[in-house]
């Protein structure tokens, strides 16, 4: 199923880099979130179901808003929607950078030993529908996954918990102080 | 608590849902045009000229032509032209008629003044409301022969104010002819006295 | 007497082969039988994708019917009767009404501002629709009806109900009307204040189930007790509280009254919907009323019991017509709200959806655990055990309702006389 591959991987990249060169900021934003889309794809295809509708969920239900709102709120006319370019010392440093991260998660993933795939590994499809040489991964249940998070990672839950109460907490503070700054003084 | 009222309102939406298929209290609608409203009995739109009888309207026109409503009508929407001759009326009295009577719709407000100012009852409101035309001008304009309509007719739209009107006409016509009557016992004792033969004087002496 | 309740497997039971219940299958495995066999699965695929949209497609066009005249009758007249089957002169009390409104929504003319965003102006419909029926998919609508049976279908069904906010901003912004993006922001706050709620109810279900997988879910609420008690969630304290939520939150989703605030005429005229004429307006309300019936239909999964009949003396009633009906039911629920209740403001949704609904959904979690926890309590001990789950649900509701009308007097109206 490479060609399934290359076409999720070529929408995914096809919409990011277009997001980074629009002009029009909105058109970036909603490109971008097409962009998630994209890597949810990606995770159906390598058989994560539950991360890929939790990617959906999350970022294009919420993050989405999050951004959205953000990019509204803060501009205060049409016209600053509309990004120009930037000094050349931006771009170059820019470049080094991007280029740096790739370096260092391109490294990490041809170290890593992901487990080989023998063909006596591969499970018999239910219902045989016909389409031939699936070669699925091991694919974790909800229950699997569940279990993992309650167990091994539960340490792990809690502090994501406990990071993201905080994070709320620390919203609602600063929405609530708002009230005295706002007040005007009348003559 | 919470929600009581809420219940209480779902309870009376439910009621009118159910009660618009028995009470007629809960379903108002009257879908004209198959079922028409009961019209009350003073309700009025523009007037008509009232006629004795319907085989022939222009001959029994209560209208004399006396031109009272067309100079009383406040937007003069009434145009009246006297007839050259007389006719005997209703009661057999000779009398002018209107050759031309017509009343520009467009123009008329429904005033009734022209029916109140009336001294013979010959004209009087009528309750069409379906008189819409697509000509704006000469349809608007209603002569003669379209406002004329029985007494029948009336009878039928205003049944209390007809009956009055034919009581109040009818006693009037016997007072005339009881008058009529008087006058003709009278003149005939008059004409009796006068052709009989004076009283031969007596011989002088 | 022991009265713990034991999940029974769903599809076998004496009706499950019979005749009418896999009547859909056999039309489907005649009709795919013309094809080769490496085209099956796609005719399958594309056969059910056609089955619901059509279905669905009806069933949109007769709610909106429904609506009018049922509307109609409460307020005391009688609704849409007049329009007939073309070329012929039988009204049947208006029931080719959605024809009619569908042709006059198709031929409207499509204004679009000049300013506008032409792009995102015609694709944020589209989006919102294509989400809405990408919801469809894993609702099981009988014994053997299930479009796309995932391991995760709950959440697929939400994650694919949650894309399409981001086509309520697209309306908004591309329609470059100072107005509709207001409109736009404010659908978009109440759409994510209740979002919440609604992902909290279906939690306690999913705890107690076991399984993401709508159609474990339905097998979960299969059996009966005493024949006559069937065992849905909405019939245990946790579930009705949890479906009285789910539903409220199903309401504020789909921007149906009482918190139809986006949409509503005097409100901002339109809202984020005042650019939109013809068609594009007809596909925004193809997609609210796809929501409420895919909601709806979730609900009836989660908490109703599916395709199940409420009594096994009911059984021979095939298990689509009783998906339809319980489906039925709902919708008209939905109606009789709007019929009955007043526009909510912005401050008091948003206030009631996070000061009350959501620390009421998070307590149904706890009740849902320790119900699950309690499922061995044997003889008396069960009797508890309801009580327990019953009191931690009106508690807190008595509880936050008196917080929530707090400050606010009943209404004294003073009339002149």
């Amino acid at each position: 199923m490479t060609a399934a591959l290359v076409l999720i991987a070529v929408f995914t990249l096809a919409t990011a880099a277009v997001a980074l060169s629009l002009r029009n900021l909105i058109h970036s934003a909603l490109l971008l979130i097409a962009s998630w889309f994209g890597i949810a794809a990606f995770y159906l295809w390598a058989g994560a179901e539950f991360v890929a509708f939790a990617q959906v969920l999350v970022y294009v239900g919420a993050v989405s808003m999050v951004v959205l709102f953000a990019v509204l709120l803060t501009r205060r006319s049409r016209a600053d929607t509309v990004i120009g370019p930037d000094s050349v010392a931006r771009a170059i440093s820019a470049v080094i950078t991007g280029v740096a991260v790739f370096g260092v998660l391109g490294v990490a993933i041809l170290k890593t030993s992901f487990g080989r795939l023998s063909p006596a590994d591969v499970p018999p499809l239910p219902g045989g529908t016909g389409v031939s040489s699936v070669i699925s991964a091991p694919t974790a249940t909800v229950r699997d996954i569940g279990i993992q998070l309650m167990s091994t990672h539960a340490a792990a839950l809690l502090i994501i918990g406990i990071l993201l109460t905080v994070a709320l907490l620390g919203a609602v503070v600063l929405a609530a102080q708002e009230g005295p700054e706002s007040k005007h003084e009348s003559p | 608590m919470l929600g009581t009222g809420l219940l209480q309102g779902l309870g009376v939406t439910a009621k009118n849902f159910v009660g618009s298929f028995h009470d007629p209290a809960r379903l108002t609608t009257i879908e004209y045009p198959e079922v028409k409203t009961k019209l009350p009995e003073a309700y009025r739109n523009f007037p008509f000229l009232v006629t004795e009888n319907a085989t022939d309207p222009m001959g029994t026109l209560r209208c004399v032509a006396c031109q009272i409503c067309e100079k009383e009508c406040p937007p003069q929407c009434i145009y009246i032209e006297k007839s050259k001759d007389k006719k005997p009326d209703a009661a057999g009295k000779p009398q002018l008629f209107p050759a031309i009577f017509a009343i520009d719709t467009s123009v008329c407000m429904s005033c009734q003044i022209c029916v109140e100012v009336c001294p013979f009852d010959a004209i009087k409101m009528d309750q069409v409301y379906e008189i819409a035309t697509t000509d704006r001008f000469s349809a608007l304009l209603l002569n003669r022969e379209q406002l004329a309509k029985s007494n029948v007719y009336y009878h039928e739209i205003h049944p209390t104010e007809a009956a009055e009107v034919d009581a109040r006409l009818a006693a009037e016509r016997k007072a005339a002819e009881a008058k009529a009557v008087a006058a003709a016992a009278a003149k005939a004792a008059a004409a009796a006295k006068l052709a009989a033969p004076v009283a031969p004087k007596p011989p002088a002496v | 007497m022991n009265l713990a309740v034991i999940p029974v497997a769903a599809s076998v039971s004496e009706w499950s082969d019979s005749f009418l219940e896999r009547l859909p299958l056999f039309a489907r495995d005649w009709l795919t039988s013309w094809l080769p066999e490496p085209w099956r699965w796609l005719v399958n695929s594309l056969l059910s994708i056609a089955v619901i949209l059509s279905v669905f497609g009806l069933l949109f066009a007769y709610v909106t019917l429904a609506e009018r005249k049922i509307l109609g009758r409460i307020q005391n007249r009688p609704g849409p009767n007049r329009t007939p089957i073309p070329f012929t002169k039988f009204r049947f009390f208006g029931l080719a009404q959605p024809f009619a409104d569908g042709v006059k929504s198709l031929t409207k003319e499509d204004v679009v501002p000049r300013g506008a965003d032409h792009l995102l102006h015609f694709l944020a419909p589209v989006v919102l629709l294509a989400f809405s029926i990408l919801t469809f998919a894993v609702i099981p609508y009988g014994r053997h009806l299930v479009p796309v049976e995932l391991n995760a279908g709950v959440l697929y069904f939400f994650a694919a109900g949650a894309a399409t906010e981001l086509a309520v901003f697209m309306a908004g912004w591309a329609s470059r009307n100072k107005y509709s993006l207001l409109a736009a922001m404010r659908a978009l706050a109440q759409l994510i204040s209740y979002e919440l709620p609604l992902l909290l109810a279906w939690v306690p279900v999913v705890l107690v189930a076991g399984s993401l997988s709508t159609t474990e879910i339905v097998a979960a609420q299969a059996g009966w007790q005493f024949d006559i008690i069937p065992h849905w969630y909405v019939l245990t304290p946790w579930g009705a509280a949890g479906f009285a939520i789910f539903m409220i939150a199903a309401l504020a989703e789909s921007n149906r009254s009482p918190f139809d605030l986006p949409e509503a005429e005097s409100e901002l005229i339109a809202g984020h919907l005042t650019e939109y004429s013809g068609f594009k307006y007809a596909l925004f309300f193809m997609a609210e009323y796809f929501g409420m019936i895919a909601l709806s239909g979730m609900a009836i999964t989660l908490f109703l019991g599916g395709w199940h009949a409420p009594s096994p003396y009911l059984e021979f009633i095939p298990s689509y017509v009783w998906f339809m009906g319980k489906l039925s039911a709902l919708l008209l629920g939905f109606i009789w709200i709007r019929a009955t209740f007043p526009r909510l403001r912005m401050d008091q949704l948003t206030r009631f959806a996070w000061k009350f609904l959501v620390p009421l959904a998070l307590i149904n979690v706890g009740n849902a655990a320790f119900w699950s926890l309690s499922l061995h309590w044997s003889g008396p001990l069960q009797i508890f055990r309801w009580l327990i789950s019953a009191f931690v649900v009106v508690g807190p509701f008595v509880l936050l309702g008196r917080k929530l009308s707090a400050g606010v007097a009943p209404r004294v109206y003073r009339y002149a006389v």
